[in-house]
């Protein structure tokens, strides 16, 4: 099961995911890079055909691997949880999380592991401080659904839902420099640069975070 | 001194047998300039390699493809087995238009070192006595048998194999070579195996060589000299090993409590049972084909294989730097080589940087799944192949090549 529908998620024109082309141009061309909960492979083919990088990923679905590997991709079976304790330091110069921190069981320490492991870290996430899913604890008095994420509380795979605040704050505990954000709104347009981060968390339906190591 | 011929056994009516004059085979031969340094500390010389090719070799000789056997296979991996005249043992994975193209690649499959079908081993002629080898043959492991290997592609003039393929060991095979030579390995596919053999592993082939040793007619391995024959020993050991291979699941499925040709039990000791006439079957038909004491060499082979150990007793010190591609595969139910030993390889790798990929496969089958149609493997070997070829620069289909 994917984290998010990925049949509502905003393409360009020609098929791409945007945030996928958000997290692709935040990496330098040519660099060794490391995509946990890699799912089908989509980002992995868009860094290697736009950045021309040397990608590996880990995903934890069996069928997700087997059509990784059957493309030519460089794709393990295993849990971000646990496996990314395994690498080496520095083994890549980006480690990427792309909708994957809200379906892991301890987001800080993947977080902490993906900055020991790479140089840089790329973080997206759906940002749960959409107002469409304030409005919807707010009145509606239920877990929110979004096109999104449209599983219920019981079933969902997303299981430490964050908003963009939260992920700042998490960010300053952790001791991470934060490079470059980017929001994204319902319909897939940045937000404007300039916008203050209360507007962001409000109308910012994904986030994406550049990290790099502090000192 | 080194000779590459087609024998047959035709041509030698004074010796015909397959483990001098194999079938169907080409056979480099290795002279006295050329001999083999074993891990046992001696030297073997002279001695020969049966390998069958498939497919051309390339102008840049950047195409070729080592497939490494397992323990009871042979060089005969696409074609039409010259002594069962059964299909190749991996028809299902290589020949033209399959995942292993031999349209596309050039394909080469050795016998190894210590086997019975036209590579030197225990039932070879000893040149020294002009009497098989028996006993007299050194130990010989894994690492013999590539270090062979690499002899024979000196020999053919291939500096770079583009991918190593096997399964159980053949797999073990493919990391050998990872190991020994990463330069000449461009892409590498160890699938159901593991770098070093378990106490449990190791414990079921001494189970099969005590069956063979214990077999009267095995005169202390020099049945060939006293014209006998332990085929009962060796049954017994490829039973016993048979049932390594398959999973409590497939068994179940394929025989459950099924009787054979009867309605009720006997009350004797008769096969009465579909599943023990199975076995029964395995155990004969495989005799007509392999030698006890082969048997006996390459289990022990495969007993001493330990990766980690060559390498100061950690893994990724094996795979140091390499800049080999890997593909590990594992399948669900295989209990003789279990994801867990796949999954340390991958750690091993990832530790060294290696570009690795790794999948398991579901599947009720066990061990030899990687024998048997599993459309998902045939997916998976393909698509690695075809991203490697992508790298090495080779041409992306054999039509694009001819043209």
């Amino acid at each position: 099961m994917s984290n998010l529908n990925l049949a509502n998620i905003a393409r360009t024109p020609t098929g791409a995911r945007i945030d996928l082309v958000m997290v692709a141009e935040m990496v330098e061309r040519g660099v060794k890079v490391l995509d946990v909960g890699c799912g089908d492979g989509e980002l992995l083919r868009l860094l290697s055909e736009s950045r021309d990088v040397d990608g590996r990923g880990i995903e934890l679905s069996r069928e997700g691997v087997n059509e990784c590997v059957a493309k030519g991709l460089a794709v393990i079976q295993g849990d971000a949880d646990t496996d990314l304790a395994d690498y080496p330091d520095d083994a890549f110069d980006y480690v990427i999380l792309s909708q994957t921190l809200q379906a892991t069981r301890h987001p800080r320490i993947v977080l902490e592991h993906m900055l020991r492991i790479g140089r840089h870290a790329i973080v997206s996430f759906p940002n749960f401080g959409h107002w469409s899913v304030r409005m919807q604890l707010l009145f509606a008095g239920h877990m929110p659904r979004t096109d999104i994420l449209p599983y219920s509380w019981y079933d969902t795979p997303n299981i430490h839902h964050c908003t963009i605040k939260d992920f700042r704050q998490l960010c300053t505990e952790v001791g991470v420099r934060l490079e470059k954000a980017v929001a994204l709104n319902a319909w897939g347009s940045p937000l404007r640069l300039n916008a203050p981060w209360w507007f962001w968390n409000l109308f910012g339906e994904q986030a994406v975070f550049l990290l790099s190591r502090k000192g | 001194m080194v000779e590459a011929s087609l024998s047959s056994a035709h041509d030698a009516p004074d010796a015909p047998r397959e483990a001098d004059f194999p079938h169907d085979s080409l056979v480099a031969h290795f002279g006295s300039d050329k001999p083999l340094k074993l891990d046992a500390g001696v030297e073997l010389s002279p001695f020969q390699i049966a390998y069958k090719t498939y497919g051309t070799l390339n102008a840049d000789r950047s195409n070729a493809v080592l497939v490494c056997h397992a323990l009871t296979g042979d060089q005969h991996v696409a074609n039409l087995h010259p002594v069962t005249k059964k299909s190749g043992w991996w028809e299902t994975l290589v020949g033209p238009g399959k995942p292993i193209d031999t349209e596309r690649y050039f394909v080469i499959c050795p016998n190894v070192m210590g086997a019975c079908m036209g590579t030197t081993g225990p039932s070879s002629t000893n040149p020294a006595t002009g009497q098989p080898w028996g006993l007299d043959f050194p130990v010989i492991t894994i690492r013999d048998m590539v270090r062979a290997q690499a002899m024979l592609l000196d020999h053919l003039g291939i500096e770079q194999l583009f991918s190593v393929a096997g399964g159980s060991m053949g797999g073990m095979q493919v990391l050998q070579w990872a190991a020994s030579y990463p330069h000449r390995v461009f892409s590498a596919l160890p699938i159901a195996c593991a770098t070093r053999h378990s106490a449990q592993n190791i414990a079921f082939h001494e189970v099969g060589r005590q069956a063979i040793m214990a077999d009267p007619e095995w005169r202390g391995g020099r049945y060939h000299l006293e014209g006998t024959n332990p085929r009962r020993g060796l049954a017994v050991a490829r039973m016993g090993a048979h049932i390594t291979y398959l999973s409590d699941a497939a068994l179940h499925r394929k025989f459950g409590r099924k009787f054979q040709d009867r309605d009720n039990p006997t009350f004797s000791f008769d096969a009465d049972f579909e599943v023990e006439s199975y076995l029964r079957h395995q155990g004969i038909s495989f005799v007509e084909r392999f030698d006890a004491n082969s048997y006996l060499y390459l289990t022990r082979a495969m007993d001493y294989f330990d990766l980690a150990a060559d390498a100061g007793g950690i893994l990724a010190n094996a795979f140091k730097a390499t800049p080999t591609r890997f593909c590990v595969i594992s399948f669900t139910s295989d209990w003789l080589f279990p994801t867990s030993e796949s999954r340390a390889i991958v750690h091993a790798l990832n530790a060294s940087s290696a570009r690795v990929s790794f999948a398991e496969i579901v599947t009720d089958k066990g061990h030899d799944a990687f024998l048997l149609d599993e459309p998902e493997l045939f997916a998976i070997v393909r698509g690695f192949l075809d991203g490697a070829g992508k790298a090495r620069g080779l041409a992306a289909t054999s039509l694009a090549a001819k043209s």
